[in-house]
């Protein structure tokens, strides 16, 4: 139903290019409901299985829900359902009727992404991922948004390549590429490790951890503001999604190694983006920078490895959709606004559009991890995370990262509030785009008060479970 | 060596010079080449394997490599159209470093 429902809005979008802008809206609002409806049977039956056609997993597609990927349709259902009414208010109708059935696809692709058991499903949803998020950004049209679109579609394919590679190799080992069947057989040899190696990289390429993140900014930063939100927030999610699942579930975490090694270049990537970020001047490149400075936070959990850490990590990756997304928005208005988007020249923009200012600020809050946002619970769990195995190395760097973060925000809000040097013509900002971004940054600071709850809904059939069990078993061995 | 290696060799090989081609041109008609004969290598190794997995001939890894194709055919499509769009806009065919600014 999720993956069915946005694939015939894509397809009536194209058709009925008129009617583009409800069509849109209304398959938004379904695949919102339909989410919430699984939410419900999940909460009354526990994960679930379904197999497509009936044909069941060895042979078969198979369909699988438990708390994680339950947790990541409805951050994507909220997520897409403000952007799409940001869009519907940002683009004008010629751009809608290509903005439209691109997002609705992107949309088919991420929902199936999460919903996929096996890893050859996964490989062609993130395909399909890619190639609409690659026309997205070149929806912006100028040589630098092309540009950037290209960099980021052969980025995004090298990626895939390598993913596909690695799955050859576990086909080739185990004779099956269901991620249950293959945690049942996994066993480590040097094929597997091989296979682990290629398909790691190819998705660190396509989530943009450091080094492997040149060509996210110039990407996020040229497409229009409603699809930098998108791909902020979402699409690189996507990737990690997938890498989680491989680490948990098909390779037992009981060597530690590389989980230092992805450890580590998380903890370069948050001081890297950080500075990067400080010393950008144009507002949308910044938040760019900060995206590759916060995804740095979600891999410090692979060296610690434990449930509550996997925990912080999801928590952090909610709130920084929904944080991101609004800050982009916020930006997207900014630059209507102004016309440009120099942080040096923001004229006074806290007076003239308050409610902007005021959903950058919220999201501000949730990024840097001040008390009560969502950002701070999943930071505070990977923190104490971190103190409780005694690794105080990824604390610091943690908490130097959040001093960053506030570094970087303090500085945009500082100027936002002071008169520049050069006065502009101001264009109108509709109501409706300020709103959406505000409601954005508000959701993100309410997902640290509704904590408790989340927790719970992440622990339906025990995703992290199993990696636990093996660190255990690792240590008692 | 028997016949599913030698395939699965060239596989790699084919894959390692795509991915070269890929790195070293800058011409993007080349690099979108590159990445096709890296799909060739893939879907190669997909097959060649395959028959050593079990037995029989396996039927899975065809059905694999055949949606593949169709993925590498609309990726390339996309990645054409957009090299001459890039092409229209900047006047060519390559990518330029961006300054920070």
């Amino acid at each position: 139903m999720l993956i069915v429902l946005p694939l015939i809005g894509t397809l009536l979008c194209f058709l009925l290019p008129r009617q583009v802008k409800a069509l849109g809206l209304m398959t938004a609002l379904a695949i919102a409901a339909s989410a919430v409806a699984l939410l419900w049977q999940l909460l009354q039956q526990g994960a679930m299985r379904y197999s497509v056609g009936g044909w069941g997993a060895p042979l078969g597609i198979d369909l699988y829900a438990d708390g994680l990927s339950l947790l990541m349709l409805l951050i994507t259902a909220t997520v897409g359902l403000a952007i799409s009414i940001y869009a519907n208010a940002a683009f004008k109708l010629d751009k809608l009727v290509h903005f439209w059935p691109l997002w609705l696809l992107l949309w088919t692709a991420l929902n199936a992404l999460f919903l996929s058991a096996d890893l050859f499903n996964l490989y062609v949803s993130l395909e399909l991922l890619g190639l609409s998020a690659v026309a997205l950004v070149a929806l912006a049209g100028g040589s630098a948004a092309l540009g950037a679109a290209m960099r980021y579609l052969l980025v995004s394919l090298l990626g895939s390549m390598l993913y596909l590679l690695g799955l050859a190799l576990l086909y080739h080992s185990f004779a099956s590429v269901d991620i249950a069947i293959l945690a049942q057989r996994m066993e480590s040899t040097p094929a597997v490790w091989a296979a682990m190696a290629l398909m790691t990289v190819g998705l660190l390429l396509k989530t943009a951890l450091f080094p492997l993140h040149f060509w996210l900014p110039p990407a996020h930063a040229n497409a229009p503001a409603a699809v930098s939100a998108l791909l902020s927030a979402l699409v690189v999610k996507g990737s990690f999604y997938i890498l989680l699942r491989l680490w948990l579930e098909v390779f037992p975490l009981s060597h530690a190694a590389p989980g230092q090694l992805l450890g580590l270049l998380g903890a370069a990537a948050i001081l890297w983006g950080g500075v990067q970020a400080l010393r950008q001047t144009r507002l949308k490149m910044l938040i760019a920078y900060s995206t590759v400075s916060q995804l740095g936070y979600l891999f410090i959990a692979f060296p610690l490895a434990t449930t509550m850490a996997w925990k912080g990590a999801m928590y952090l990756l909610l709130s920084h959709a929904l944080a991101k997304s609004a800050m982009f928005l916020a930006a997207g208005n900014l630059l209507l606004f102004g016309g440009h988007d120099r942080i040096t020249q923001l004229d006074r923009v806290a007076q003239r559009l308050p409610l902007t200012l005021a959903a950058f600020a919220l999201a501000g809050v949730s990024i840097i991890g001040l008390p009560i946002s969502g950002g701070f619970i999943g930071k505070w769990l990977l923190l104490t995370a971190a103190m409780q195995s005694g690794e105080w190395g990824w604390a610091v760097v943690m908490i130097l990262g959040s001093l960053l973060a506030a570094a970087y925000i303090f500085k945009v809000i500082g100027y936002a509030f002071t008169q520049a040097e050069v006065t502009h013509e101001a264009c109108e900002v509709s109501k409706t785009m300020g709103a959406t971004a505000f409601v954005l940054a508000l959701a993100a600071i309410v997902l640290g008060l509704i904590a408790p709850w989340l927790l719970a809904l992440m622990d339906i059939a025990e995703p992290f479970a199993m990696s636990s069990a093996a660190l255990n078993a690792g240590a008692a061995a | 060596m028997n016949n599913a290696y030698l395939y699965a060799l060239t596989g790699i090989v084919l894959f390692t010079l795509g991915l070269y081609a890929l790195i070293i041109y800058s011409h993007l008609l080349r690099k979108i080449l590159a990445i096709n004969i890296m799909a060739s290598g893939v879907f190669l190794q997909l097959v060649a394997l395959s028959t050593r997995a079990r037995p029989l001939l396996d039927a899975v890894p065809h059905a694999m490599v055949i949606t593949g194709i169709v993925v590498a055919v609309s990726a390339t499509a996309l990645a054409l159209a957009l090299m001459l769009r890039l092409r229209d806009a900047s006047g060519s065919a390559e990518l330029i470093e961006e300054s920070t600014e």
